[in-house]
C-alpha cells in the first residue's frame, strides 16, 4: 500500500434520480459538508448502472464508484434497487479477481430525506479511497497488466453467461427452477463466484491471443495461471468455438481466436 | 436548427454558469468557469447569469440560441429537480427540442457542500461541466407521449384537510374517491372543543364540512376503508382498497395523501394516567363535556417533543396549551393555571397577541430546562424555574400534558405503495419544501395536512386547497405529457432470451413472435424508464431513449478524458 501523500482521490458517484440524487439536493440545503471528490452522474434508477459502467470509470483510472439507490422496498421502480445490489455485489466480485479491492466500489441507499446519511458516506467513502490509494496501489502488478485485467472483467461483465446468471439470482433464491426447487444463497454464491473466475479467466485468455497465436505455456505466462488451468479453460473454449489451433510448433499446438 | 439533425460533431452547444446571487458565485470562481466552458469540445457559447432562471437570465439563453445557433443548451446552476423543468420549456419556445437540454448541478452538489473550498469546488464544477458537455453533445430530440388523465381523485384520509381538499375538488367539477378508514368523516377534528384563534366550535365545522361533503354528488366517501394496493402513474393511477373484507378497485388521475397525523401517548411520562394527568386532546374532552373540576392545572410542554426521539416541534402546543389555559380562566376566573414551558413559539403576529393576554389574565409560565424536567408527584409538580434559578412546588388537580404529533405507524405502508418518501419522523416528504410544498416529487401525487407535518387546522385547510388547486392542474388538461424516458429495443442483437420480460417490474417489455424470430417488444405507454432492463440484457441489446449507453460512458469519459 503506498497511500501518497497529498492523494486526492476522484470518485464518480452513480445517484437514482428519486432517492439518492434528492438526498444529496438535501446535503446541500441543509450545508451539510462533504470532501469535493465525487462527481455525481444522475439516472433515474440504480438500476440503470450496467456493471460495465462501473469497469469503464476503473478502466479510465477512477480510484472509486459509488451506486446509491433508494432503501430496499422504496424503490420508485419496485424492484429496481434489488438488481442493482446483486449486479455491484458481482462487480465487488469481480474486482477482487482483477486484484482490486472490492472496497473501492460502494453500494448503498440513502432516501430523499437522508441529507445527513449521504454527507457522512461520501465522507467515509473518500476517507477509505483516501486509505487505499490510487487505483491500483493495492496491487502488485504493473498499470499495463491492470489495464489488461480489467478489459478482461470489462468483457466477462459484458458478455450474456454473467448477466443472464445474476439477472436470474432473484428467481433462483426465491422461487426456485422449473421444479419448484429453491437454491440456497450459499449455493448461488458458489456458482456465481465460479462463473466470474471461469469468464473472467476466459477473456484474459482470449484478450492476449490478441496479438497472434500462442502455446498454451506462453498463455500461461501471460494471465498467470498454469498450464493446467489453462489448458481445462482451452478445451470449453474449443468447444464454444471461441479458440481453435492454428498449427503445431515443435510439439506444442498454437492457439489462436476464431472468427470476430 | 430546431434540434433536428445534430449529433456529435455537428453540436453547437451554449453553456450558461448560474452565480444565483452568491449562492455558486460567493464559493465558485464563475467568471473561470465561463472561460473554461468555452474551450470545451463543441461549445460555441459561454455565459454568465446573475440568475439564470430569471427573465433576463432566460432572454439571455433564448437570444444565445438564436444568434449563435445553437442546437444544445447546457446550463450549470442548482438542481434539475427543480428547475429542468423550466429550462426545457425556454429551449422549447425556440424551437429547440427540450431534451436537448442537459442541467449540471453546481449548487446543490457542489457550491452548498464545498464552502470552505472554494478552488477544489471550482475544479469539481469544471469536471461535471465537462461531463455534461460530453453527455449533452450525444443528445438526440425526443417526442413526449401524451397520455390520457382518468378525471377523478383519490383523497386518502377523511379529516378537515381531506373534507376540504375533496370538497374544493368536487365544486370545479371533478370526481372524488373520498377514503376514510374510520367508521366516519371527521377525524382529530371530532375530538376537539374549541379551535383557536377564534375559539370556533369545533363541532360546528366538523359537521358543517361533513354535510357539505354528503350533500356534494360528486363525492363518493368510502369509510372504514384502507388502500392496499397502488399502481400506475399520473392520469392512470390504479388504486385497490379493502372495505368490508372485500377488495374493490379504482381508476383514478391524481391522489391526495391527507392521512393526518395522531397524537403521542405519553405512556410512562410524568405520571401520565389518563385521568389525574392527561393530554392536551383528552382535557379538549374534559372542556367539552364540562366535565373539567380543577382549581390549579399545570400544563407541561413539548412532552415527546424536541427530545431524542422526536427532534422536532409539533407546532400546535403551545397556541393549543394558552387557548386551552385561557377557556379555564374563562370557566372559573379563580383558578390557576401554570405553564411550564422550555420556549414559547406563537409565530405570527395574531398568535403573539394571544400569548400576551394569557399573561395579562394571569395565567403563570414557568421556563424549565430539557435536563431539569418537572417532576410529577403525588399533588404536586415539582420544577426548577430557569428564569428565577429556584425550585418551585405547584399544588395541582389536574396536569395536562402537551404531547407530540406523530405519524401514523403505518404511514410506511401507503409511502411504499405509492413509492414516495418520508422523513426521519415519519412525515411525508414534499418534493421540494418551498417551490413545491403540497406536491410530491412523483408526478400526480399531492399531501396535505398532517402527514407532512403537525399543523393548526388553518393551515390544513390552506394547504387542502393548494393540493386541490395542483391537482386540479392535471385534472383539468385532461392530458399529461410523460418523459419519453424509455427502454427500446436493438432487434438485431436481441435474442429473445426473456430475461427483460421476467425482471421488468411494470411488464412494459415483453418477448413476441416475429418473423425474424422471438424478439423483446416495449410496450411504451407501461414503461417508467427505469432502464433496469437495459443494464441487464444479456445481449446489451436494450438501451434507454434520453440515458443511452453512448451519452453515460462519454460522461465517464469526460471526467477522466485520458484513461489509465
Amino acid at each position: 500500500m503506498n497511500s501518497e501523500e497529498g492523494f486526492e482521490p476522484v470518485i464518480l458517484g452513480f445517484l437514482c434520480n428519486w432517492c439518492s440524487y434528492a438526498g444529496a439536493d438535501l446535503a446541500g440545503v441543509s450545508r451539510f459538508q462533504y470532501p469535493p471528490n465525487v462527481r455525481v452522474m444522475r439516472v433515474m434508477c440504480s438500476a440503470r448502472v450496467d456493471p460495465t459502467f462501473v469497469l469503464e470509470a476503473f478502466t479510465q483510472g477512477l480510484d472509486g464508484v459509488l451506486v446509491f439507490g433508494c432503501h430496499p422496498g422504496d424503490c420508485h421502480y419496485m424492484t429496481g434497487n434489488y438488481q442493482t445490489e446483486r449486479r455491484m455485489v458481482m462487480t465487488q466480485k469481480i474486482l477482487r479477481e482483477v486484484g482490486l479491492s472490492p472496497e473501492r466500489l460502494l453500494v448503498d441507499w440513502v432516501s430523499a430525506a437522508e441529507g445527513e446519511r449521504f454527507a457522512s458516506l461520501v465522507s467515509k467513502f473518500t476517507e477509505k479511497i483516501r486509505e487505499l490509494g490510487p487505483l491500483g496501489s493495492e496491487a502488485v502488478f504493473e498499470k499495463e497488466e491492470l489495464v489488461r485485467r480489467l478489459k478482461a472483467s470489462s468483457d466477462a461483465l459484458a458478455d450474456d453467461r454473467l448477466r443472464w446468471l445474476v439477472g436470474r439470482e432473484k428467481e433462483l433464491i426465491e422461487e426456485g427452477n422449473v421444479f419448484g426447487e429453491r437454491l440456497p444463497q450459499e449455493e448461488f454464491d458458489h456458482v456465481m463466484l465460479e462463473s466470474i473466475r471461469r469468464e473472467y479467466e476466459k477473456n484474459r485468455i482470449l484478450l492476449s491471443l490478441g496479438d497472434g497465436a500462442l502455446t498454451v505455456k506462453e498463455m500461461a505466462g501471460r494471465v498467470g495461471l498454469s498450464t493446467r488451468e489453462v489448458l481445462k479453460n482451452l478445451v470449453v473454449m474449443e468447444g464454444e468455438g471461441l479458440v481453435t489451433v492454428s498449427h503445431i510448433e515443435g510439439s506444442s499446438p498454437k492457439y489462436i481466436k476464431t472468427g470476430g | 436548427m430546431s434540434g433536428e439533425l445534430v449529433e456529435g460533431s455537428d453540436a453547437r452547444i451554449g453553456v450558461f454558469v448560474c452565480h444565483c446571487g452568491t449562492n455558486i458565485g460567493g464559493f465558485l470562481d464563475v467568471p473561470d468557469l465561463v472561460e473554461y466552458s468555452r474551450r470545451l469540445p463543441n461549445v460555441v457559447y459561454s455565459k454568465d447569469n446573475l440568475y439564470t432562471c430569471s427573465d433576463t437570465g432566460l432572454t439571455e439563453i433564448k437570444n444565445a440560441i438564436k444568434e449563435n445557433e445553437l442546437n444544445r443548451v447546457v446550463v450549470a446552476a442548482c438542481t434539475p429537480r427543480t428547475h429542468e423543468p423550466l429550462f426545457r420549456s425556454v429551449c422549447r419556445e425556440e424551437g429547440l427540442n427540450p431534451y436537448l437540454f442537459e442541467f449540471v448541478n453546481i449548487r446543490d452538489q457542489c457550491s452548498w457542500v464545498h464552502m470552505r473550498e472554494g478552488e477544489a469546488a471550482t475544479e469539481k464544477a469544471k469536471d461535471l461541466i465537462r461531463m455534461g458537455v460530453a453527455r449533452a453533445t450525444l443528445l438526440k430530440p425526443q417526442e413526449e407521449i401524451e397520455i390520457d388523465v382518468t378525471q377523478c381523485t383519490m383523497v386518502i384520509g377523511g379529516g378537515v384537510a381531506g373534507m376540504t381538499c375533496s370538497l374544493s375538488l368536487a365544486n370545479q367539477g371533478f370526481d372524488v374517491k373520498l377514503i376514510e378508514r374510520e367508521s366516519q368523516l371527521g377525524g382529530l377534528l371530532n375530538s376537539l372543543h374549541k379551535l383557536y384563534p377564534n375559539n370556533e366550535d369545533a363541532s360546528r365545522l366538523v359537521s358543517k364540512l361533513k354535510g357539505d361533503v354528503k350533500k356534494n354528488k360528486r363525492i363518493d366517501v368510502l369509510i372504514s376503508t384502507t388502500v392496499s394496493n397502488i399502481e400506475g402513474f399520473v392520469g392512470n393511477y390504479d388504486v385497490t382498497v379493502k372495505h368490508g373484507g372485500e377488495d374493490e378497485h379504482y381508476k383514478v388521475g391524481t391522489i391526495v395523501v391527507a392521512t393526518g397525523a395522531e397524537v403521542y401517548r405519553p405512556e410512562g411520562l410524568y405520571g401520565y394516567d389518563g385521568e389525574n394527568v392527561v393530554t392536551q386532546l383528552e382535557l379538549e374532552q374534559l372542556l367539552r363535556d364540562g366535565g373539567l373540576e380543577a382549581n390549579s392545572v399545570v400544563m407541561i410542554q413539548c412532552v415527546g417533543s424536541r427530545d431524542r426521539d422526536r427532534p422536532y416541534c409539533s407546532k400546535i402546543c403551545c397556541m393549543n396549551a394558552l387557548k386551552n389555559a385561557m377557556i379555564i380562566k374563562e370557566v372559573n376566573p379563580e383558578s390557576q393555571v401554570y405553564i411550564l414551558y422550555r420556549d414559547i413559539q406563537t409565530h405570527g403576529t395574531r398568535y403573539e397577541e394571544h400569548y400576551r393576554e394569557a399573561r395579562e389574565n394571569g395565567v403563570v409560565f414557568l421556563k424549565y430546562s430539557p435536563e431539569r424536567q418537572p417532576v410529577v408527584e403525588d399533588g404536586t409538580v415539582r420544577v426548577f424555574d430557569e428564569l428565577l434559578g429556584e425550585e418551585l412546588i405547584l399544588p395541582f388537580d389536574l396536569v395536562v400534558l402537551s404531547a407530540a404529533m406523530v405519524a401514523h405507524p403505518d404511514v410506511k405502508d401507503l409511502a411504499q405503495m405509492l413509492k414516495v418518501p418520508v422523513d426521519e419522523s415519519g412525515f411525508f416528504l414534499e418534493a421540494h419544501v418551498k417551490l413545491r410544498p403540497v406536491d410530491f416529487a412523483t408526478d400526480g401525487l399531492f399531501l396535505c395536512g398532517c402527514a407532512r407535518w403537525p399543523c393548526d387546522i388553518g393551515e390544513s385547510i390552506s394547504q387542502a386547497f393548494a393540493a386541490a388547486s395542483r391537482s386540479s392542474v392535471i385534472l383539468s388538461a385532461g392530458r399529461v405529457v410523460a418523459e419519453p424516458i424509455i427502454s427500446f429495443v436493438d432487434e438485431e442483437e436481441c435474442s429473445g432470451c426473456g430475461l427483460c420480460e421476467m425482471n421488468c417490474p411494470f411488464k412494459a417489455i415483453r418477448v413476441e413472435e416475429t418473423e425474424r424470430g422471438r424478439i423483446a417488444k416495449v410496450i411504451e405507454a407501461s414503461c417508467k424508464g427505469c432502464g433496469m432492463c437495459g443494464a441487464g440484457c444479456p445481449q446489451r441489446a436494450i438501451s434507454m431513449k434520453h440515458f443511452s449507453d453512448e451519452q453515460l460512458v462519454a460522461q465517464i469519459n469526460a471526467l477522466t478524458g485520458g484513461g489509465l
